[in-house]
Formats: C-alpha cells, structure tokens, sequence
C-alpha cells in the first residue's frame, strides 16, 4: 500500500479541479429540491439562458423513470449527446450524496465525448428537505422549492434550505392562488440563511429567471479565476 | 494485514455504486419469482451458487494474481447477457474509482488504465482485496456475500419487505456463503496452475433473461 504518494493517474477520482491532461474540468453545480419544485424546468432555463455563452451538459437522476431527461430532450434545450440520466436504485439522495459514483462516471463520460465543457448542472431527482449534494461531486448546489409546496418551507429550514449556495423559490406566480405569503417566505429564508442568496423565480412571468443565470455566471467567474 | 479492512470493503456503504442495482431480484418480483421472505431465500441460494461463485473465484483469481486481461475475457464467456456484461463493466468502473480513492496502489492504477470503461467488477474487486492487504478468501467471501446481499437489500425497497425478515435470509444463508467461498478459492488455485479454463462456469439462466428484459423496460427502480 501507498498511502501517501501521489500518483500519474489514468483518470479524475472525484472533486479533482484537473483533468487527467492537465487541463481544468468544468464547474459542477448540483440543483436538488422536493419533487415538482421545478428543478428540471429551472435547468431548462437555465441552458436556454447559457447555451450560446457556455458549453454545457447536464446529468438527469429520475428516480424510476427517464421522464427529466426526456422532457429536456424533448425541449431540445441541448444537443442530445450533452444530456445523461443516471438511474439511482430507489434512493436519489443516495446518488448524489453517499454513493456517487454512477454521477462521476456520467461527468466523466460526458467531459470526455462532448467536452471540453465550461458548466455541468446535476439534477438530483425529486427528494425531502434532507437531500443535499457532495463536494465530491458538485462545486456548488442550487436549491428549489416552490410556493405552493407550502410557504412555512422556508422557515422549517433543512439542509437544502439552509445550506444550499443558492435557494430558488419558484412559481411566484402562483403565490395569490394557493395563498403563499412571498415577504414571509423571504423573511425566512433571511433568518434560515443569513447571507446566503435567494432568488424567486417564475418560469412562466420570467422573473428571477435571469437573476439565477447570473448567479451561474459569477460561480463559474469564480471556478476560471 | 488488517481484518477490519475486509469489513470496509464488504460494507454495503461502500460507494461503489452498487446501491443502484437489485441483482436481478426486481425482474424476478416482476415476474412473481419472488413474493417474499422464503422466495427471497430461494432466489438468493441460487445466485449465490451459480453468479456469486463465478464472481467468487474470479475475485480470488485477481488475489492470486493471475493476468487481468485473461479474467476479464473469463467473466465475458461465462456472462451471456450483453446487458449483464455491460453492468459488470459499468459496476467495475464504479469500483475502481472508490477503490483507487480508498487504497491508492499502482497496480489498481494500472488497471484501470487498461480498462477506461471498467473491467468485470469481480476481478476488481479481487484487486481491491489485494490493494488492501486482503488474501484470496476474503475476496472470495466478499464476492459471495454480495451475490446475496444486493438481491436482499434491494427486496426490501421493492416489496416493503420486513427488514429483519431480509437479513434473517442472508444470516440462514452465511453458512453458504462460506462454502462457496471456500469453493472458489480452490478453484482459483487451479487457474494458477492450469489457466483460466478451469474457473467455475455455472449459470443461471433465468438471472440471465431476466436482465435482458429489465434493461428494456421503460420504468423500474433499479438499473439492474
């Protein structure tokens, strides 16, 4: 055994900033939340918003079905081959947090047969408030929940809603229908959060949709720096 | 050599990725092969004295070092389902990742050199034993152990079946496990003497259609 010597390795093992050739991989950001949030609605605005700029892909975990992936195919937001799902046995907070290794695999090969790539967005399949991503995996992770999943989400805070680098409130325009209070939902999201941003987004006005493009932007101004 | 650093390995927590798969078990719910606790039983004896002592002795063989490339083509021969030979494959690639991570060695550097998209995943496990300080029965008990354990965890998730019931399967099973491991390790002892020809080439053909099917299907739980 070596335990403590470096090594000419054939390939990444996981967080590595470099490629095998030297070159830097691309920045991985993880979209996780409870199901029907919008995650992949959100990652479909975000390629939309990002494609002409950056070279993306994105990695799908659909929990029994390829239904995220088809839907984004079917959007044609991206080139076919720049979409993988990753299927994750039952358990999707598993795939992305204590097992990570089909996601890796997936990044890998996707680097590898479409790259180089600027920014990956890995989407976790719909879970609980729990379900956060490995730095193993994702340089940083964008949560989403929505208005009408209830308005006290904020407040119950959670490692998704506390922690995550960005929180993304969506629907707001369904807010008066399901009778969501949004100032509350921000005040608590201040408490829960401190510092930490939040955006909320409408997918159907469009508001917020930019604010979250832009938030991508400056992690991967940060990731080149 | 460290006997706790075989229960690392064989910890169903180790990241390898198996976590996904069901070892054929959600096929055979599907097709009312397994029901329940004493059907999960069945369901696993068979697996483990057919697929689980294929994969035993190929893991053991890797102990003993034989050559990786003639393994691998062993496991292609006795593995006729494509779609199960991509798994090994895609499973081995899984675990040389967490291997390299877990006990970094040029051997396994080597390797997986060799094999970009992943060898058959009990030769590596064989030579993840190996990178640990672990002799030829560990890999072989390991290799054993998760023919059955795979089946029985992923059981639970599929018919809510009672937890306890699933693990007094595998314990009812142990003493199994260990023959078969012992099985295996013999006959790796013969390859090292006659070459690869001699490795255990016991089927099951049902695991086999079954993984032909499942990887058709349009919604399931478990990759494989």
């Amino acid at each position: 055994m070596h335990l403590d010597h470096s090594h000419d390795t054939p390939s990444a093992l996981g967080a590595d900033a470099r490629r095998p050739d030297g070159s830097r991989r691309a920045l991985r950001i993880g979209l996780g939340g409870p199901v029907g949030s919008g995650k992949t609605a959100t990652v479909a605005a975000l390629c939309r918003a990002l494609r002409q700029e950056l070279s993306l892909a994105v990695v799908t975990n659909d929990i029994y079905t390829r239904e995220d992936a088809e839907f984004l195919l079917r959007e044609a937001v991206l080139p076919p081959e720049r979409i993988t799902a990753v299927e994750t046995g039952a358990c999707p907070h598993t795939a992305i947090r204590d097992d990570i290794s089909a996601n890796l695999e997936a990044v890998e090969d996707l680097e590898d047969e479409v790259g180089p790539l600027d920014l990956i967005l890995v989407e976790s399949g719909g879970d609980n408030l729990t379900a956060t991503f490995s730095k193993g995996l994702v340089d940083a992770q964008i949560f989403v929940i929505d208005v009408a999943g209830g308005d006290d989400i904020p407040r119950k805070g959670g490692p998704g809603v506390t922690t995550a680098d960005l929180l993304v409130v969506n629907k707001t325009d369904l807010a008066p229908y399901v009778g969501s209070d949004l100032g509350r939902m921000a005040a608590d999201a201040k408490a829960q959060r401190a510092e930490l941003p939040v955006v909320f987004q409408s997918l159907r006005t469009g508001d917020g949709v930019k604010d979250v493009a832009a938030w991508v932007r400056a992690q991967l101004a940060v990731w080149t720096a | 050599m460290s006997r706790a650093a075989l229960l690392v390995l064989a910890d169903g927590r180790f990241p390898a990725g198996g976590h996904a798969h069901s070892g054929g078990a959600e096929a055979a719910v599907r097709a009312g092969r397994i029901t329940g606790g004493a059907s999960l039983e069945e369901f696993c004896r068979g697996r483990l004295h057919t697929a689980g002592l294929v994969a035993a002795s190929l893991a053991a063989a890797a102990v003993l070092g034989v050559r990786v490339g003639e393994l691998d083509a062993a496991a292609d021969a006795r593995t006729p389902s494509p779609a199960l030979r991509a798994v090994a494959r895609k499973l081995g690639r899984q675990l040389m990742r967490a291997a390299r991570a877990t006990w970094p060695s040029d051997e396994l550097d080597a390797v997986a050199r060799e094999f970009p998209k992943g060898a058959h995943q009990p030769l590596v496990l064989g030579l993840a034993a190996r990178a640990a300080g672990l002799g030829a029965l560990d890999a072989a008990h390991c290799a054993a152990y998760e023919s059955v354990s795979g089946p029985a965890s992923a059981v639970v998730r599929l018919l809510s079946l009672d937890p306890f019931e699933a693990t007094g399967v595998l314990a009812r099973l142990a003493p199994e496990v260990d023959r078969v491991a012992d099985r295996a390790v013999e006959a790796a002892r013969g390859v090292v003497a006659e070459g690869v020809g001699v490795l255990p080439a016991a089927s099951a053909p049902l695991l086999e259609i079954g993984a032909e099917g499942h990887a058709g299907w349009g919604v399931r739980l478990f990759a494989s």
